[in-house]
């Protein structure tokens, strides 16, 4: 067993490496759903130099190779210098947990930035999915108030659904983070 | 990434989520010396996340969106870049040695006067209209890699009094799970400013920090034209590789 390489960060030009893969998870058809909020600091100021990653099943809960091409499952966003990101992909369906029981949809989150010596991996849920997110395993292990910074609320039906989800990195208001290893 | 020292299978790690501490081979989100961290580390400890399905996939970067030419990032543009052109080589593994096959890896960088393609950067040393600084490949199907580019140099920034980053290329490595994922930089050897650098010294794990240390390689050398340097790169991830009998 050989010592894994050490991260460091992805400093303030990450976009220069990055910027070619950036885009929607999906083509912007039938059954999109945008997920959008701002990225913040723990002084409350927006992270506007912020590579963020999305990693998601499809609609069945599958991912690729399983899902054929060109459903990816993954996109790429940059922060704009107000800290906000959207993402415009479809709603996963539930998948298999760490035992095979079901988890509530979700995608798994990376942030990458300046000062972050190495990603912040933290989840998005859906709040229309009350019921799969009651009986989710890793929303149930979190007490009430952490579980809300990890839920994106449903705001507006037309022309597609959209949720918003803000991440704090630090401070009163700090999201739920995860080891990313 | 990082932390194959972390206990467990996936099944006893789904019991609880714990706080727990970034392992030893990687820098810890807040490190004084490096003064962007300060509000950007969380502080409320990290929670073990079980390795669900989405866990255990990672996205498969396919040969139509990245070509070969994308290996040069001294080619596409009208002309030659200036400066030192080199050849960075090497391969990918996980954390049990087996090679990370067809999988994405991305580059950028500072050009050869320490300045980076990039409006923010304001740096008073020369843009490269022939420098754009990024390139991508796959690894092959023994986990290799390998790019020609121009040397960074070194650059001031602002972290401190007389500051200045040794010079380095920025790495961007997917493995075959969500885990794997790897962000790092890969620094030269013999560079004075290392052991002043706060983000590079910031590794705790001293034998972890020599890997982030491409050697120079006189098999990468191409004779007659660029010094070659080799730089391996080891994924983590929890995955818990049973004992080959």
């Amino acid at each position: 067993m050989t010592t894994p390489t050490p991260s460091q960060t992805a400093g303030p030009f990450v976009s220069i490496g990055t910027a070619w893969a950036t885009g929607d998870a999906t083509i912007d058809g039938e059954g999109s759903v945008v997920v959008s909020g701002k990225v913040f600091d723990g002084a409350g100021d927006p992270v506007g130099d912020a590579m963020m990653e999305f990693w998601q099943a499809d609609a069945e809960g599958r991912f690729p190779p399983e899902v054929p091409p060109p459903w990816s499952g993954f996109a790429r966003v940059l922060t704009a210098p107000d800290g906000s990101y959207q993402l415009v992909t479809l709603k996963p369906g539930a998948v298999p947990g760490a035992s095979g029981e079901s988890q509530a949809p979700h995608i798994d989150v990376s942030i990458f930035a300046r000062g972050l010596q190495q990603r912040l991996v933290t989840r998005a849920y859906f709040s229309d999915e009350g019921p799969a997110n009651a009986t989710d395993p890793v929303l149930a292990a979190l007490p009430e108030a952490a579980r809300a910074t990890l839920v994106a609320e449903r705001e507006t039906e037309e022309p597609r659904p959209a949720y918003r989800l803000d991440f704090w990195l630090q401070g009163g208001k700090e999201t739920v983070f995860f080891a990313p290893w | 990434m990082a932390g194959a020292t972390m206990a467990g299978g996936q099944s006893s790690m789904r019991a609880e989520m714990t706080s727990l501490d970034v392992p030893a081979p990687d820098p810890a989100y807040y490190c004084p010396a490096y003064r962007s961290t300060a509000l950007r580390s969380p502080k409320n400890p990290l929670r073990i996340l079980p390795a669900g399905l989405t866990e255990r996939r990672a996205p498969v970067f396919g040969p139509s969106r990245v070509r070969p030419e994308d290996a040069d990032l001294t080619a596409g543009l009208a002309g030659e870049p200036l400066g030192e052109r080199v050849v960075v080589a090497g391969e990918v593994l996980d954390a049990a040695g087996r090679p990370v096959r067809n999988q994405l890896v991305e580059i950028w960088q500072a050009n050869a006067s320490g300045r980076y393609n990039h409006s923010m950067d304001k740096h008073p040393a020369p843009l490269d209209p022939n420098f754009a600084g990024a390139g991508r490949c796959l690894t092959d199907d023994l986990g290799r890699y390998r790019f020609i580019t121009i040397k960074p140099g070194p650059y001031p920034w602002q972290n401190h009094h007389n500051a200045w980053r040794p010079a380095h290329i920025h790495f961007s490595v997917f493995g075959t799970n969500f885990t794997e994922r790897l962000v790092t930089q890969m620094y030269f050897p013999g560079d004075p400013l290392l052991p002043l650098d706060p983000i590079y010294q910031s590794i705790r794990d001293k034998n972890a920090a020599l890997a982030l240390v491409s050697r120079f390689d006189l098999g990468t050398t191409v004779e007659g034209w660029a010094l070659g340097y080799r730089f391996d790169i080891v994924l983590g991830g929890p995955t818990v590789t049973p004992v080959e009998l």
